[in-house]
C-alpha cells in the first residue's frame, strides 16, 4: 500500500524561485542557477514513494538536501513546486487550518538536536502534541506515560530535559511523537547526535518498536551503516537530486553510478551480505520416512559429499553423516533414528554475515537456512560464506568479474 | 544660518496645545482617578504602624526570593529609613514605582510581543524605543503637567514613559530568542500562534522579560525622584527640598533612603527573574 508519493518535489531558496525554476527545468545545473541568480537549489526534482509500514532512510552527504526534503513532506519548508499526496491527500493543497489538524493527526517528527522544550518536564514534553491537539488532561497524561513506557523511560517523567542524557532525551523526543500515535514519523538525523554506543541501541530499540508499531518511517541520514541496518529501501541523494533508489543490497551490489558506488564503498560487507545472499540452494536430502542408512550413503556419493540434511514433509529435521550412515547399514538398520543428529544449527535468511562467523567457526557443520515454516531454502558453511565475501570484494575492485570457483564440499 | 529656524519647537508646541484643549478632558478625569488611587495605596499602606509594615515587607521579601540575607537587609533598611524620619515619603515613592512598574509592564509586555511576533511593528516601535530612551528625562515633565496638573500623575505618566523602553525591548528580544528549533518543533506539532506563543516563547523569554521589568523598575525609581520637581512628593520631594534649602545633610539621609530602595528592589527581581530560568 502506497502510503506517501513524492511527485517532482522541487524547492528553491532565494528570491526569484521561479526564474531559477525555469532555469532548472530548462535544464541548468545547481551552480549556473547560483551563479546567475543567486538561488540555492535544495530540492531538485526528486519523485519517490513510500509504503505503508516501511521504514524509508533518506541518505546523502550534508548539503545534499535530504532536510529540506523531509522538512517540504510536513511543509515546515514550503516547496516551490512538485506534490506531496500523503493516503491520497496532497499535503500542498492544505489551507494553514487543514495543514496543522494534518499534522496533528498523522506527521510526528523526531529532531537531531531532539528541541525538547526545556521548561517543561519529561512527561509535560511528551504530552506537548496531545496539549495542542486539546486532548483530555487525564487521558493525555496516560497515553503519554504509556510512550515513556515504550522507550523505556519509565519512572523519568517528572525530571526536567536537561537532567537527563543525550540518549534519554532522543528517547524522550521520540516518545513525544510515538504518543501521537501518528501513522508517519519523520526522522531528522534523529540519532546522528548520539555517540556510536548509544546510538546502535537506539537503532534496535527502533527497529524492535517498528516490529510493534508498523508505522511508515521516513528517516534521514548521512550514514550509510545506519541506513543499511534500519532502510527497508534507500533513497540516495546527491545535490538535491535524488541519484537512487532501492534496497540495501542493490544499491551496494549495484549502484546507479560512480557516486553511489564512491559513497558505498566503506561499507562493512559483512554486515550487508546475508544467510540469504551466500547460501546454495540443497538439491539433495534424504527423506526421513522412507529412506534408511543405505539410501541416505546413495544419495551423499552421488552428490559427492559427507554430510547430508534430513527432512520430514518439509520441515528439516536433522543431519546424517557418511560414517554414522556407514556404521547403520552394517548394523542392519532400517531407518535413520539411531544416526539422526537432531541437533543442527538453523538461521533464518535476514542473518547477517558477521553472525554466521561465529557459528561457522564453532563447528564445522553446515548451518541451514531455513523459512518461518522450518522449510530449508539453503545451507551455509565455511567455503560458501567466505567464497561470497571473496566475490563481493571482487566486484568493488574490478567491476564484477567472474568469481573465482569456490571449494565444494556439500550439495 | 539663523535667518530661517525650522519649527521644530514650534511644531510640537502647537501639536501638545491640540492635545491639551482637545483631550485635556480626559486625561485631567483620568488624572483625578489615578490620583484617588494613589491615594488610596499611600493611606492604605500608611494605615498600619511603620514596624508592622515594615515587617511586612521584609517577609514579602524572602518569599520572593527565598534569601534570607535579602529580608535581613530590607529588615534593616526600612528601620533606618523609619529612624532618619523618612517612612512617610518612602511609602509614597514606593507606591509611585509600584503604580508606574504596573502600567508599563501592563503595555510594555503586549507591545513586547507585538514586536516579535510582527515585522512592521517591529520596525515601527524601534526607532520609538531609541528616542524615548535617548531624550532627556526632564523633557517628559513639561507636558506631562499641561495634561495631568502638577502632582503625582503628571509624575507616573513621564515615569511610565521614561521607563516602558526596557519591558518592550527586552520581551521582544526573549521571543525573538526562542531557538529555531524549538519553534520548528511546535510548527511541527501543529501549534496554532496562540498555542506557540502560551506554550513556548513566553515561558522561553520569561527570564528575558523579568530581566527587562527589573530595568523598568531601576528607572521607575530613578524618574520618581526626578518627577519630583512637577509635584510628585515622596524621596524624591525630599531631595528637592533639601536642594531648596541648602541642606546636604538632610539631602544624603533622603538619598540613602531611595538607594536602600533600589537595593531591596533590584535583588527581590533578580531572585525572582533567576527563579524564572529553572
Amino acid at each position: 500500500m502506497e502510503k506517501i508519493r513524492v511527485e517532482n518535489l522541487t524547492k528553491i531558496f532565494g528570491h526569484q524561485p521561479k526564474a531559477a525554476l525555469r532555469m532548472l527545468k530548462e535544464g541548468a545545473g545547481k551552480d549556473k542557477i547560483f551563479a546567475k541568480t543567486r538561488n540555492t537549489v535544495a530540492v531538485n526534482n526528486a519523485s519517490f514513494s513510500v509504503n505503508e509500514g516501511e521504514i524509508i532512510v533518506i541518505m546523502g552527504l550534508s548539503g545534499s538536501g535530504k532536510s529540506t526534503l523531509v522538512r517540504c513532506l510536513n511543509r515546515l519548508i514550503e516547496p516551490t513546486s512538485g506534490n506531496i499526496i500523503i493516503d491520497g491527500v496532497n499535503v500542498l493543497d492544505l489551507d494553514e487550518n487543514a495543514l496543522r489538524h494534518f499534522r496533528q493527526q498523522h506527521l510526528g517528527m523526531v529532531f537531531q538536536n531532539f528541541a525538547l522544550f526545556p521548561h517543561r518536564t519529561v512527561c509535560e514534553n511528551v504530552e506537548f502534541g496531545l496539549e495542542v491537539r486539546n486532548t483530555d488532561p487525564a487521558e493525555r497524561h496516560g497515553r503519554a506515560l504509556k510512550a515513556l513506557e515504550q522507550v523505556g523511560l519509565k519512572g523519568q517523567e517528572d525530571q526536567m530535559p536537561a537532567q537527563l542524557s543525550g540518549g534519554m532525551q532522543q528517547r524522550v523526543g521520540l516518545a513525544r511523537a510515538l504518543a501521537l500515535d501518528p501513522d508517519i514519523m519523520l526522522m531528522d538525523e534523529a540519532f546522528s547526535a548520539l555517540d556510536p554506543l548509544i546510538r546502535r541501541d537506539m537503532q534496535d530499540e527502533l527497529l524492535t518498536l517498528q516490529d510493534e508499531m508498523q508505522k511508515t518511517i521516513v528517516f534521514i541520514s548521512h550514514d550509510l551503516d545506519e541506513a543499511i541496518k534500519l532502510g527497508d529501501r534507500i533513497v540516495l541523494m546527491k545535490d538535491g537530486a535524488i541519484v537512487q533508489v532501492g534496497t540495501a543490497e542493490e544499491i551496494l551490489t549495484n549502484p546507479a553510478d560512480d557516486y553511489v558506488a564512491r559513497f558505498v564503498e566503506d561499507v562493512d560487507m559483512t554486515k550487508v551480505i546475508n544467510a540469504e545472499s551466500v547460501m546454495k540452494k540443497v538439491e539433495i536430502m534424504a527423506y526421513y520416512k522412507t529412506d534408511g542408512p543405505k539410501a541416505a550413503l546413495r544419495k551423499m556419493q552421488k552428490a559427492g559429499i559427507t554430510k547430508i540434511f534430513v527432512r520430514k514433509g518439509q520441515r528439516v529435521v536433522g543431519l546424517v553423516t557418511a560414517d554414522n550412515a556407514v556404521r547403520a547399514a552394517k548394523r542392519g538398520d532400517k531407518t535413520l533414528d539411531s544416526i539422526i543428529d537432531s541437533n543442527i544449527r538453523t538461521v533464518s535468511s535476514d542473518t547477517s554475515a558477521i553472525e554466521l562467523f561465529p557459528l561457522l567457526a564453532e563447528s564445522n557443520d553446515p548451518v541451514a537456512v531455513i523459512d518461518e515454516n522450518e522449510r530449508m531454502q539453503g545451507i551455509v558453511n565455511r567455503a560458501t560464506l567466505l567464497g561470497a565475501i571473496a566475490d563481493t570484494l571482487q566486484i568493488e575492485e574490478n567491476g564484477g568479474q567472474d568469481a573465482p570457483p569456490t571449494e565444494e564440499i556439500y550439495a | 544660518m539663523n535667518a530661517y529656524k525650522i519649527p521644530i519647537g514650534d511644531a510640537i508646541e502647537a501639536l501638545i496645545d491640540f492635545f491639551v484643549t482637545n483631550f485635556s478632558f480626559a486625561t485631567k478625569a483620568f488624572s483625578g482617578l489615578t490620583e484617588n488611587g494613589i491615594d488610596l495605596l499611600v493611606n492604605l499602606m500608611m494605615l498600619p504602624p511603620p514596624p508592622v509594615l515594615i515587617a511586612i515587607f521584609a517577609g514579602l521579601a524572602w518569599l520572593l526570593s527565598r534569601q534570607r540575607s535579602i529580608a535581613l537587609f530590607a529588615l534593616a533598611g526600612l528601620v533606618l529609613i523609619w529612624n532618619m524620619g523618612l517612612w512617610a515619603p518612602t511609602v509614597s515613592t514606593i507606591a509611585l514605582v509600584l503604580i508606574a512598574t504596573l502600567f508599563a509592564v501592563c503595555t510594555g509586555v503586549p507591545l513586547g510581543i507585538l514586536a516579535a511576533l510582527n515585522e512592521t511593528a517591529h520596525r515601527i516601535i524601534t526607532p520609538i524605543l531609541d528616542f524615548m530612551q535617548t531624550m532627556p528625562a526632564f523633557v517628559y515633565l513639561i507636558p506631562a503637567i499641561p495634561f495631568f496638573g502638577l502632582g503625582p500623575v503628571a509624575a507616573i505618566f513621564s515615569t511610565v514613559i521614561f521607563s516602558m523602553p526596557p519591558v518592550i525591548r527586552l520581551t521582544d528580544l526573549g521571543i525573538r530568542q526562542t531557538p529555531k528549533e524549538l519553534v520548528e518543533a511546535a510548527d511541527a506539532f501543529g501549534c496554532n500562534r496562540r498555542q506557540k506563543l502560551f506554550k513556548l516563547q513566553l515561558p522561553i523569554a520569561m527570564p528575558t522579560i523579568m530581566a527587562g521589568i527589573n530595568q523598568t523598575i531601576m528607572l521607575a525609581l530613578s524618574m520618581v525622584v526626578i518627577a519630583a520637581m512637577i509635584g510628585a512628593k515622596g524621596l524624591g520631594g525630599e531631595v528637592w527640598k533639601a536642594i531648596q534649602r541648602l541642606q546636604p545633610g538632610r539631602g544624603f539621609e533622603a538619598g540613602i533612603g531611595i538607594v536602600i530602595v533600589a537595593i531591596i528592589l533590584d535583588r527581590i527581581m533578580q531572585k525572582v527573574g533567576n527563579k524564572a530560568k529553572t
